[in-house]
């Protein structure tokens, strides 16, 4: 009887296809397939529960069943590779977008991608946000030029579905509905205290706070919003991205 | 190396759900406890409450995802992310599993179960090791509750946990359910492996709800599943081993379909009584 390696333990354990290693035993017989099958189950259980929890909004979506039946499948092909569960799933939308199953509901890997952002703004590091009067103390002449440094918890979600709105009605911050206006949302993902938010952005909002976080000063960034909304109203769209507590310093 | 030192009283471990009652009136808890690999974000929610409860109470700290047991050696990235969480929240315990849960580059996230040999002896023992000196403090080991046996093991567990602590210095960790499960699953008497426990390196208890089902022949199989009160036969193993040994600190787990907090500050009170029964018995 060959040795049980933990190769082979771990192998069966994540494909029911394997057979049950030997050298596995129990007081009432050999080849115990159902006490492996407690770790499997485990394995499985836990994982699909650790996507569940944080994505939801999706699970909602898709319904319990589905959700645990699509996790599963992106669990056998993208095992998490740390222990550290609050970071697993960064790519489940990814996955979720060539999930053939899932394609009639084209508007899921966007929902996720946000719920994935707001999982991330929810751990990131604490700072505290600029007042919005500070940009008063800068001469005119200046504000071009400026640079902005991101709050660590800010980040940008760009859908050509209202994922925002959809996102929010199964979240339970907005009642269930039609949605009238199915057009393509952005949202500023965002935690300046403790609670996270997600606001969405008038057209031209998103590319001008990407720009603005990625070290592109005020002009450019203002420039390339413009590019892509000629209505792009500067002065509304910084006040808000202030107000919302998105920067942590004027450079 | 700072010894594990928790209070010999009733802990709890700490659900976020619970953080507004708990932070709301001073509770009749000796510690708490939270699984490690909760606390390794950047920042947010989960470190402004973590660090409310440890000005309040005691802490232990509980990994879940080191892999002791690992015939590989263990990640140096989730060390270092331990050592940031025990040197920010300074627990008076760190406890982790007699298990392995990463292979590879895959994390199983489940406690899995080892032979117990000379080889892994060694093995589990040079880690602990590691892990000690990294952190600079003792960490307790806690024997698991296990569904399935291996034709290669040589070792008695607690001789095997009896040994490691001589070797590495470390605390144990005594699961009184992990006890009452391993035991019926393996039909073996809890009792008899409790005499057989070496109780002077127990630094803490754990105390949690297991739910039944039936192995591959129709025989009972119970699992380790936190989600039910503690069940009577694990009481009476606990009070009898406490009578035995005195007070020490002994938490109640309950981590899947986590009730009301009073249901589980309830569950501490009454672990709490027996350990007062025993105060008294070895004061007298």
């Amino acid at each position: 009887m060959s040795l049980v390696t933990q190769t082979e333990f771990a192998a069966a354990l994540v494909d029911p296809g394997l057979a049950v290693p030997e050298g596995l035993a129990a007081w009432n017989g050999p080849r115990p397939e159902r006490r492996f099958g407690v770790y499997r189950n485990n394995v499985a259980v836990g994982l699909i529960g650790a996507l569940a929890s944080r994505f939801p909004a999706a699970g909602k979506i898709v319904g319990e069943e589905f959700f645990a039946g699509m996790a599963h499948e992106f669990i056998r092909l993208h095992p998490p590779r740390s222990p550290l569960l609050l970071a697993y799933g960064d790519d489940f939308a990814d996955f979720v977008e060539c999930f053939e199953p899932a394609a009639e509901i084209p508007y899921l890997p966007d929902v996720i991608r946000l719920e994935a952002a707001r999982g991330k703004a929810y751990h990131a590091a604490d700072a505290v946000p600029i007042d919005a009067s500070l940009l008063a103390t800068v001469e005119p002449a200046g504000l071009e030029s400026l640079c902005f440094t991101s709050h660590p918890s800010a980040s940008i979600i760009r859908s050509t579905h209202p994922a925002v709105t959809i996102w929010a009605m199964n979240a339970g911050e907005m009642e269930l509905g039609e949605i009238a206006d199915w057009t393509g949302e952005d949202a500023l993902v965002i935690r300046p205290e403790m609670t996270v938010e997600a606001h969405r952005l008038p057209p031209g909002g998103a590319v001008f706070l990407k720009r603005l976080f990625d070290g592109i000063d005020l002009g450019h960034a203002f420039e390339a919003a413009l590019a892509e909304a000629a209505d792009f109203d500067l002065s509304a769209n910084l006040a808000g991205a202030l107000a919302a507590g998105t920067f942590t310093a004027i450079r | 190396m700072k010894p594990s030192e928790l209070p010999r009283r009733a802990g709890v471990g700490f659900k976020p759900e619970h953080f507004a009652e708990i932070n709301a009136a001073s509770q009749p808890i000796g510690f708490f406890e939270v699984h490690a690999e909760n606390y390794m974000g950047a920042g947010g929610p989960p470190h402004a409450q973590l660090g409310k409860l440890r000005r309040d109470y005691a802490l232990s700290i509980h990994g879940v995802g080191l892999s002791i047991g690992s015939m590989q050696p263990l990640d140096k990235e989730h060390l270092a992310r331990l050592k940031i969480v025990c040197d920010r929240y300074e627990p008076e315990s760190f406890s982790e599993h007699l298990a392995w849960s990463s292979h590879d580059t895959t994390f199983l996230n489940d406690l899995l179960p080892l032979p117990y040999t000379e080889a892994t002896l060694a093995q589990v023992c040079a880690h602990i090791d590691q892990v000690q000196t990294l952190l600079g403090r003792q960490m307790l080991l806690e024997n698991p509750a296990t569904y399935l046996l291996f034709e290669e093991s040589t070792i008695e567990e607690t001789e095997f946990l009896a040994e490691v602590a001589q070797r590495t210095g470390c605390g144990l960790l005594l699961d009184v359910n992990n006890v009452f499960v391993a035991a019926t699953n393996h039909r073996l008497d809890p009792r008899d492996y409790l005499k057989r426990f070496p109780v002077q390196w127990i630094r803490e208890i754990h105390l949690s709800g297991h739910s039944e089902t039936l192995d591959d022949a129709g025989a009972p199989l119970l699992i380790d599943s936190h989600d039910t009160p503690v069940k009577d036969p694990v009481w009476d193993l606990y009070e009898e081993l406490i009578a035995r040994t005195g007070p020490i600190a002994s938490l109640v787990e309950w981590d899947n379909d986590v009730p009301e907090w009073p249901v589980l500050r309830a569950e501490a009170e009454a672990a709490g009584a027996i350990l007062r029964r025993a105060t008294e018995r070895h004061a007298a």
